[in-house]
């Protein structure tokens, strides 16, 4: 889905807050929720596609507003609710307020028919494929054309994977591409490497 | 099926919230206590960027080993003990030089080989960094204290699937003879997603 998660290349923010040893969590309930995920995916309730996905479901403007463990916490929350564990009552009840889930799921699909294995070197384009459901490909990269670098072990395909929905694993490949075909010049001169998935590339004509 | 129609009360607290699937969790078995404290074991003490310290050491002073890193990073790391998550199928090493600077990210979430690198910095996540970097990425890195020279290429790494990449950085130059473990005292997190040169 092109949902407000996908990021690349979007313009109008201001600067990185960095700071030297930047901490990964700020506030204790941060780890618990990092862990009740974890929990649940080691308990086979859900998978790591899934639990991306339901953040991505998340509505627009609680996707931005949410800080980063309370994405992750709304997506723990609305797995559990959709598999059946829990229900948003219970939740809301416990909670002694409102408990706010993600959006319902469109479909996923599976592999796509016409793929081929691909090696480095070889010149891809990325289909112009816009999908309902869960996917990896960043928007950025859609219709774009650039080289096989890198080539990866098979992986479960998360555009099924997220929804659970059977499908051959796929490699993906490390494409590289020049940041002026992506953003003509509105772009700081680099290369940027995506990992692909073999069902989003065919190769460049 | 969320239901978004029921919100008349105020929404609760994230603690609240987070307390409540904890309780839940409890009630059914699940035994979240045991999995949070294990879990804050790995997080405090295991996923430390000092393992991925270890690895750009070796791989400065054992050129061996080094080619092993490129062959196969994910093989590569257990000859120091270290482990990768096992839906984390493969490590790619990418090589700093004087004329080449590398640097991670993740534009669709967080995604890091945090069990070598250490779990990824609250900016890593952050709105900005995921939208800007890919985009301006010499412009980005200067604002974060990296002003790379105008004649180094850039090549950004965008974490889109299960493949983990982690930066070599260019050994510091004065270190002839130092050992391993003095080595890696010089290496940061930052240096290995490749926010800074060492
Ligand atoms: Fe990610």
């Amino acid at each position: 889905m092109d949902g407000m998660h996908d990021l690349g290349g979007k313009q109008g923010f201001g600067r990185v807050r960095y700071s030297l040893r930047a901490q990964t969590f700020h506030e204790p309930w941060e780890k618990r929720v990092n862990a009740l995920y974890s929990l649940a995916v080691k308990l086979g309730i859900f998978n790591m596609d899934e639990y991306r996905h339901a953040i991505e479901r998340m509505e627009p403007r609680h996707y931005l507003s949410a800080s980063y463990y309370e994405r992750s916490l709304t997506s723990l929350a609305t797995l559990c609710v959709e598999k059946g564990i829990l229900t948003q009552e219970e939740l809301e009840r416990r909670a002694q307020g409102a408990f706010p889930l993600a959006l319902p799921s469109a479909p996923g699909r599976t592999n796509v028919a016409t793929r081929e294995t691909l090696k480095v070197g070889d010149k891809v384009t990325v289909k112009s494929h816009h999908v309902h459901g869960h996917v990896r490909m960043p928007g950025y990269i859609r219709g774009k054309s650039g080289v096989v670098v890198g080539v990866s072990p098979p992986y479960p395909f998360p555009d099924a994977h997220g929804h659970g929905i059977e499908a051959e694993h796929e490699p993906t490949y490390d494409v590289r591409f020049d940041a002026r075909d992506l953003w003509s010049d509105a772009a700081d001169p680099a290369f940027v490497h995506v990992g692909v998935f073999e069902s989003y590339l065919e190769r460049a004509k | 099926m969320p239901d978004q129609t029921h919100q008349h009360q105020a929404t609760a607290s994230v603690e609240a919230r987070t307390d409540a699937i904890e309780a839940a969790f409890h009630e059914r078995g699940m035994e979240p206590a045991n999995f949070i404290r294990e879990f804050k074991h790995l997080a405090e003490e295991e996923w430390v960027p000092e393992n991925g310290a270890r690895v750009v050491a070796k791989a400065w002073t054992d050129p061996a080993f080094r080619e092993r890193l490129f062959a196969n990073g994910r093989e590569a790391v257990t000859e120091l003990g270290l482990s990768m998550p096992p839906h984390h199928r493969h490590l790619v090493v990418l090589e700093n030089t004087p004329n080449v600077h590398n640097v991670i990210c993740c534009t669709l979430c967080s995604c890091t080989a945090f069990s070598i690198i250490g779990l990824p910095p609250d900016w890593y996540k952050d709105l900005e960094y995921r939208a800007r970097v890919v985009r301006q990425s010499r412009t980005v890195l200067k604002e974060m204290g990296l002003d790379l020279p105008a004649d180094m290429e850039i090549r950004v790494w965008d974490t889109t699937a299960d493949t983990r990449y982690m930066v070599l950085p260019v050994r510091p130059e004065g270190t002839e003879g130092w050992s391993e473990e003095k080595l890696a005292g010089l290496v940061t997190k930052d240096a290995m997603i490749g926010v800074s040169r060492l």
